[in-house]
């Protein structure tokens, strides 16, 4: 536990590639169990079942005041390391390596975790403690991407990082197959591809200045990019399953799917809400997110269907290598044998140069697509996020200018600076909030806010200071709704700072009937 | 002890603890340039305060100076001054202040902790003590300095190729890094900032061990590989930096214990070294005044106020106009 914990200390200081890349192949010129266990914590494989972050607030607020935890969380803004600082340092127990540690996590029963969990924490060294828990709330956040794991095993070993990436998804813990053909003990690992989640082909954004020059309209073919959620279809006469972009299996949310679909494919989509193949609004589409089960009538309300973009695989047969221009044919192929599926097809624009396709980005006839999507005609299906293929070409955002109210200090990279921001338009004589960002700044940007909060505070509530109404800062969006959670009665979505306006008084900023009215809202 | 406000002034003698702005009479608690300002009438401090002030403004920054011995009263009506150690850096001290039997302690910024470069920490027991609290969080619980500094010199070891840069306060935590090294048996010559030159010189005239130092020149980059460079926090980020070859940078912080922090400040080798007192020091420090009142200056005020009321102390946060939330140490 010692080294891995060290491992990440380093790896979330260290702002090289290569640094990082040294780091890990330092760490895995041994391949045993712990370095199993490492792999799985790296690529976010493992998780425990009764430890998640309330059950570690609980924890600690057990062994120390609730107040003086909330008053440190807020000043560092990171669960795991606040948890571990605070701890009561005890004396450190004998180091235990990282599997048996996570094996006998494992082992605690239910009743039990409270004491045994807790006699854990306290055991472990600071460094350690902040390890175990990052392990348990998720998301390791240090700066290393599976792939960056991927390239140090390549390296380190001998082999091509797309061979690794390539079998990844039929990899299980703990890895045997992987570490023996690593070694050059055993061949690579076979996998039954049929079975498996491939990784889905992702765009780049578009530089409107550099790459319209530099491309040729017509070898691209443009689609809307609809604002839903990107899934991977497979099915077969045996059995139908959805994945989400990162791999996750979620059929059980969408039984609708699952029960309607039939035929022998794989299909790249985007799930949407709606009937009809209409679809409704990312507002709807939120009813059914984050949620492992749909009820009967949740299902009524909020009807989903999928939206085709791509063919991956034609009954047993691999496309992937295909260009996109004939997987299309196969995909059309695939809707018309099996017309009583919730599956449309994602349509194709219509263009001869970049200028007019600009039209169909900004002035499509609804909200609920995102922009358009510009793709290789040529382009085969490729893992990741390779230059040069796809393309997604956003549409401009919604601005207002807005006051700002509160401020609240980050989490994560940000933590320690006030960089989560709440702003409002007027009605009346006083101000309501109508949304709070906290991205989109830039760090200088970032700084003089932080700065202006700390002089400017004219109240506290907790964690958030109330400042004084004098910065106005332009927010761009990607849509607003109404809502009947917020006082204000919208809510926005992705709402983001576009810049501060120091040229312009607080008394110019609209009023919240006037907001409605400007983004039709009544 | 209503005879002082809430920015360290005490009207009936016109005398002020550690103004910002050039004033009568000043009472400086030590050297750092959110406490020692430039042009005051009168200064009183310690003799090491003093002429660290006149390293760093000149020799005319106040026009009259008294030095104090650390004990020795000096009245003004019927106020009594004296000065104690405050452990913070050479020549820092606390005041007493007596007036008709009350005693009321500003501490300054102090550490308990042990320090060659300074006398230690003296605890003077008092019925309103004004404490910082830069730390004054639980999530600060400082450890042993020594393992602190043997990190770097096990980084020095392992990395040969590289040059250390260690962002270090030019006044009392340079010198503090360069003591600890020396105790710790690491000979070498260590190379320093341009602004550090002046304050070093005068730690090793106050016989403070700080080891044979050079000033960064010009020479070819290859030449710092293995070497420890000590430079101001600001200078890591500068041009000036990105003259040497593979520099690891490093920080001696307290805030170096949270690592996002050192994540944003792009230190790659935090290095938690703090010339103030963590939160059990804090807490031990009230308890041991015998304090009842307990007013509390610049840092994290609102976890040690919840703390004191909790304690059934007087307690309440004193807000000083110009010092940082936590950009100084």
């Amino acid at each position: 536990m010692k080294k891995f914990s060290s491992l990440l200390h380093n790896l979330i200081l260290t702002p090289s590639r290569n640094t990082k890349i040294k780091l890990l192949e330092d760490y895995f010129k041994i391949l045993d169990i712990n370095r199993a266990y490492a792999l799985a914590i790296l690529s976010d494989q493992l998780s425990f079942q009764f430890i998640k972050a309330s059950k570690l607030r609980e924890l600690v607020y057990d062994q120390v005041d609730q107040h003086l935890f909330d008053y440190s969380y807020d000043y560092v803004g990171d669960l795991a390391e606040t948890i571990s600082l605070i701890w009561p340092t005890n004396k450190e127990g004998k180091s235990q390596n990282l599997s048996t540690l996570i094996e006998n996590i494992k082992k605690i029963k239910k009743s039990e975790i409270n004491t045994e969990f807790s006699k854990i924490l306290s055991e472990l060294s600071n460094n350690e403690r902040w390890t175990l828990i990052k392990i348990c709330t998720g998301g390791l956040r240090i700066g290393v991407s599976e792939r960056l794991v991927k390239t140090a095993l390549a390296d380190l070993y001998n082999k091509s990082v797309n061979e690794i990436e390539e079998i990844w998804h039929g990899l299980e813990f703990p890895y045997e197959n992987l570490f023996q053909w690593l070694k050059n003990e055993t061949s690579k690992p076979k996998i039954d591809f049929k079975k498996l989640f491939h990784p889905m082909m992702l765009a780049n954004p578009i530089d409107e200045e550099k790459d319209f020059k530099r491309l040729d309209a017509n070898e691209f073919q443009a689609e809307y990019k609809w604002d839903g959620i990107r899934v991977q279809l497979m099915v077969s006469s045996k059995s139908v399953s959805l994945y989400s972009r990162t791999g996750d299996n979620i059929s059980s949310a969408f039984p609708e799917i699952i029960e309607s679909t039939k035929g022998d494919a794989v299909i790249d989509g985007e799930l949407l809400v709606g009937r009809n193949f209409k679809p409704s609004g990312f507002n709807d589409l939120q009813q059914r997110l984050n949620r492992k089960k749909a009820s009967k009538d949740l299902q009524k309300k909020f009807p989903v269907f999928i939206r085709a973009y791509d063919i991956l695989f034609y009954k047993g047969k691999d496309l992937r290598k295909l260009s996109l221009f004939e997987r299309r044919k196969y995909l059309e192929k695939f809707q018309k044998e099996n017309k009583t599926n919730q599956i449309d097809l994602s349509s194709i624009i219509n263009f001869s140069t970049w200028d007019e396709l600009t039209k169909y980005k900004n002035n499509f006839h609804d909200d609920l697509n995102e922009g358009v999507m510009i793709k290789l005609k040529n382009s085969e299906y490729l893992p990741g996020r390779k230059k040069g293929y796809w393309y997604k070409w956003k549409k401009n955002p919604k601005l207002v200018d807005a006051i700002l109210m509160y401020a609240q200090r980050g989490h994560g990279k940000r933590s320690s600076y006030y960089s989560d921001f709440t702003f409002g338009v007027w009605k009346e004589s006083e101000l309501v909030p109508i949304g709070k960002a906290y991205s989109g700044y830039t760090d200088k940007e970032l700084l003089v806010l932080d700065k202006f909060i700390r002089n400017n505070t004219i109240n506290k509530f907790g964690p958030v200071r109330e400042v004084k109404k004098e910065i106005i800062l332009e927010v761009a969006f990607d849509d607003v709704f109404p809502s009947t959670r917020h006082k204000s009665g919208v809510a926005m979505r992705f709402p983001r700072i576009h810049r501060i306006r120091w040229d312009k008084p607080v008394n110019e900023v609209l009023t919240i009937s006037e907001f409605k009215k400007e983004f039709k809202l009544s | 002890m209503d005879f002082i406000n809430h920015q360290l002034f005490i009207k009936d003698i016109n005398v002020h603890i550690d103004p910002i702005l050039p004033k009568k009479t000043a009472i400086i608690t030590h050297g750092h340039a959110d406490h020692a300002r430039f042009g005051h009438d009168h200064v009183i401090a310690t003799r090491q305060t003093i002429d660290i002030m006149k390293i760093r403004y000149g020799d005319k920054c106040a026009k009259k100076f008294t030095p104090l011995r650390y004990g020795q009263k000096y009245s003004i009506k019927n106020f009594d001054f004296t000065l104690y150690p405050a452990g913070h850096i050479l020549g820092s001290a606390q005041v007493l202040i007596e007036k008709n039997n009350h005693r009321l302690v500003i501490t300054g910024d102090y550490k308990v902790g042990k320090d060659e470069t300074c006398k230690n920490f003296k605890l003077v027991k008092c019925d309103t003590l004004i404490t910082e609290a830069t730390f004054g969080l639980p999530i600060f619980q400082h450890p042993d300095p020594k393992d602190e500094i043997q990190k770097l010199i096990q980084s020095v070891k392992i990395n040969k190729n590289n040059c250390h840069i260690v962002g270090a306060y030019a006044l009392g935590k340079a010198q503090r890094v360069m003591n600890l090294l020396r105790q710790h048996k690491y000979n070498e010559t260590i190379y320093i900032h341009g602004s550090l030159e002046k304050l070093c010189q005068y730690y090793s005239k106050e016989k403070i061990n700080i080891g044979k130092f050079e000033k960064v020149s010009s020479k070819d980059k290859s030449f710092y590989e293995g070497k420890i460079i000590i430079a101001p926090p600001s200078a890591l980020k500068d041009r000036w930096s990105r003259r040497f070859s593979n520099p690891i940078i490093c920080m001696a912080s307290g805030w170096m214990t949270v690592k996002q922090r050192a994540k944003q400040q792009g230190i790659e080798l935090p290095l938690v070294i703090s010339d103030h007192s963590d939160w059990n020091e804090l807490l031990d420090t009230i308890k041991k005044s015998k304090a009842k009142n307990i007013l509390i200056t610049h840092g994290q005020e609102d976890a040690l106020v919840y703390y004191c009321k909790k304690q059934n102390l007087v307690s309440k946060p004193l807000s000083i106009q110009g010092r940082g939330d936590e950009e100084i140490e």
